[in-house]
């Protein structure tokens, strides 16, 4: 589904990642830890379409698609789904059209009808459930005056509608407390189907417990350092990162 | 067709014209027809050297795209004219090429204490009580030309006691051929304990040359007047507007005023406004978008001339393409006028490299125990926000419209009516693609 091949990328003139190779198969849940500033965001930023990062070498195929020329609302069209570390908020913008909006160019995109004004509102309704997402949060602006944790839910509220191919979730977890952890992992596992992919990005262990990985990569310093099963997890749990960082520092 | 002379100035030249084809009703006092040519005579139509005029050079524009004027307009039918009631359950009136006309305006069976009617047709003591004692003919060139050759508008008057429940809806339409000028004057009172809503609309039915419409609008607010008042400006590219409106308010009124620009190649608003009573309270808001080569110049004046009184003023602007805008916010706060409240925010958002936007807010405060602020914005497009609406699949034109109506929403929430609001919605859709 995902196939990343030497992925190196800038901004403003240093290089952040640094060769990525990473294959992503429908069905699977790929897990990327590892410690602040190695460059997590910069992959999840590089996949959906950023500009401001610079790729300088490496490609990435999305079902079958050179996707690095692609613009970021294609990509989103195509499936990919990225719930941002930071959501933005945006006053004015309600969050059931901005959502509407979404929902119904991707759907034209792919040679289908808007959806009927009753199915969506339907939809909606039941996705709201699924995150345990205040109904009067669905009708504010997008993120405005959300607290940190609606903020998260809400980011997996959108997955639910617009239901990617793809979906990276950028430290979701982190700020969440454990009741508000195990609704967005819930949300993420509902959605999980042999079709579908999750890649769910995480500075711990914790939500890993919840949503269980096929595979675990350390990303340090702008390269996967190393891969393995569920085990890698709760092995970087006991040892911590430092043991990774003298592994693998380069200076 | 009359060819402006290379002796004559282009004041000159308009004058003459526009006493050519000026509709002879008389409805302004001598003197201040008299003041009016005197100024017109002595300052003339102002080009950028005039401070109030510096980013919009009238005489220049009337020198180059109004080289002659020869007021050939064409007839407007009703099934036409009445495509443009947008507003519902509304008192529609209609000025059509500059005039009123009492025949496709709602006007036979008005509510009680409401008289809408031609303002040369107005009552006698009606008209010399108002008539051209708020708008200074010897202030202001539009102002001046307007006094001595204002054709036919309305006079809308409530009488006292009376709160008018449906809105009156002006409807401002032209079509001609060739190139057109004219002078519309109204007239606008409200007496003590009355409310009444306000609309006027300005748009183009079919133009082939060009035209220039120069309003003038007294309003008069006694005391306990309540009114909420509404501009809408959709004219065409060729259309070029000033717009004046002298308000004047006694005690314990309360004006609102949204003023909102999408077309026209010129639109110049003078909007002025008089506090000369107590507890009054005025709101003024604005939006514009300015795109291609238009010219949107809103000036502003509060003029707070009595205590405790307050005024509240937004305008928000969107410029993009080679567009220019102005926004010159002026508040006075006189000696006598303790206890104010004024405050004025613009706010505007550049989408273009060629597009420019000159703000100038400008307190005058000669009391000293008053609460004014003024602020001014200019931003970009959010990006962070334009790069989470796109990577939900939502593209640039979309995003970009989602934010803009976001940004816009602030002034048009304010709308009272729901099917005026709504048009307004679908108005800045249409102007932002
Ligand atoms: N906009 C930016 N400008 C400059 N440096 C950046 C920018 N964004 C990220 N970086 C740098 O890139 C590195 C990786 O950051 P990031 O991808 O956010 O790491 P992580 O998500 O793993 O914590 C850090 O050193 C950070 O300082
Ligand atoms: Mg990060």
């Amino acid at each position: 589904m995902l196939s990343i091949k030497n992925l190196k990328a800038e901004i403003e003139g240093k290089e952040i990642l640094k060769g990525i190779d990473l294959e992503v198969k429908a069905g699977e849940v790929h897990a990327i830890m590892g410690p602040n500033g190695s460059g997590k965001s910069t992959l999840s930023s590089v996949l959906a379409g950023r500009e401001e990062y610079e790729v300088t070498e490496g490609e990435v195929t999305f079902n079958g698609k050179n996707i690095l020329d692609l613009a970021p609302e294609v990509r989103a069209r195509e499936g990919l789904f990225l719930a941002f570390q930071y959501p933005v908020e945006i006053p004015g913008v309600s969050n059931i059209n901005f959502l509407k909006t979404a929902l119904n160019e991707i759907r034209t995109y792919n040679g289908q009808e808007p959806m009927e004004a009753k199915d969506f509102l339907a939809l909606i309704k039941e996705k709201q459930k699924l995150v345990e997402l205040d109904g009067k949060l669905a009708n504010r602006s997008v993120n405005e005056g959300f607290s940190g944790g609606e903020k998260k839910r809400n980011e997996i509220f959108q997955m639910a509608i617009l239901n990617p191919k793809l979906a990276i979730l950028d430290e979701t977890d982190s700020g969440l407390d454990i009741d508000a952890l195990k609704i967005v992992a819930n949300g993420v596992n509902q959605l999980k189907s042999k079709d579908n992919a999750t890649i769910v990005i995480t500075h711990y262990q914790r939500l890993l417990d919840y949503i269980v990985p096929d595979f675990v990569h350390i990303l340090y310093q702008g390269r996967i350092v190393k891969s393995g099963g569920k085990e890698l997890a709760l092995e970087l749990e006991a040892k911590g990162y430092d043991e990774i960082k003298k592994q693998f520092e380069t200076v | 067709m009359n060819i402006i002379d290379q002796k004559i100035s282009t004041t000159q030249f308009v004058s003459e014209q526009l006493n050519k084809y000026a509709e002879k009703v008389n409805f302004t006092p001598d003197t201040a027809l008299i003041e009016a040519l005197h100024y017109l005579e002595e300052k003339g139509i102002p080009n950028n050297k005039h401070e109030d005029y510096k980013y919009c050079n009238i005489e220049g524009i009337l020198k180059k795209e109004f080289k002659g004027i020869d007021n050939k307009y064409t007839a407007i039918s009703a099934a036409s004219a009445n495509k443009y009631k947008v507003v519902e359950d509304c008192i529609n009136v209609f000025i059509i090429n500059g005039k009123f006309s009492a025949e496709l305006s709602d006007v036979s069976k008005l509510p009680k204490g409401l008289t809408i009617t031609a303002i040369a047709g107005a009552e006698k003591s009606l008209l010399v009580k108002h008539v051209s004692q708020y708008a200074a003919a010897n202030t202001d060139a539009f102002i001046a030309l307007n006094t001595a050759y204002g054709g036919n508008g309305v006079a809308v008057h409530v009488e006292e006691g009376n709160s008018i429940k449906e809105a009156i809806h002006i409807i401002n339409l032209v079509s001609a051929e060739g190139n057109v000028f004219s002078n519309v004057r109204n007239l606008v009172v409200a007496e003590k304990n009355t409310s009444l809503s306000l609309i006027e609309t300005f748009e183009t039915i079919d133009l082939s040359g060009k035209y220039f419409t120069n309003h003038l609008t007294e309003v008069i607010l006694e005391e306990q007047a309540i009114m909420d008042s509404y501009r809408i400006q959709n004219e065409c590219d060729q259309a070029y507007q000033v717009n004046t409106t002298q308000v004047h308010q006694h005690k314990n009124s309360n004006y609102t005023t949204n003023t909102y620009t999408f077309n026209g190649a010129l639109v110049r608003n003078n909007l002025n406004v008089v506090i000369d009573g107590q507890q009054a309270e005025a709101h003024l808001n604005g939006l514009f978008i300015a795109k291609g080569q238009q010219l949107v110049d809103n000036h502003t004046l509060v003029d707070h001339q009595q205590p405790n009184c307050n005024s509240n003023e937004l305008y928000k602007g969107i410029i993009t393409g080679k567009a220019t805008a102005v926004f010159n916010g002026k508040i006075y706060v006189r000696k006598d006028a303790q206890k104010t409240n004024a405050y004025q925010s613009s706010k505007n958002i550049l989408l273009s490299d060629d597009g420019t936007i000159n703000t100038k807010p400008q307190l005058e405060i000669y009391a000293d125990d008053v609460k004014c602020s003024h602020g001014t914005s200019t931003g970009k497009i959010d990006e962070e926000a334009m790069f989470y609406l796109k990577s939900r699949g939502i593209g640039e034109e979309n995003a970009k419209r989602l934010l803009m109506h976001a940004f816009a929403g602030e002034v048009v929430e304010k709308v009272k009516i729901e099917s005026l609001k709504n048009y307004l919605e679908e108005l800045i859709t249409v102007n932002l693609k």
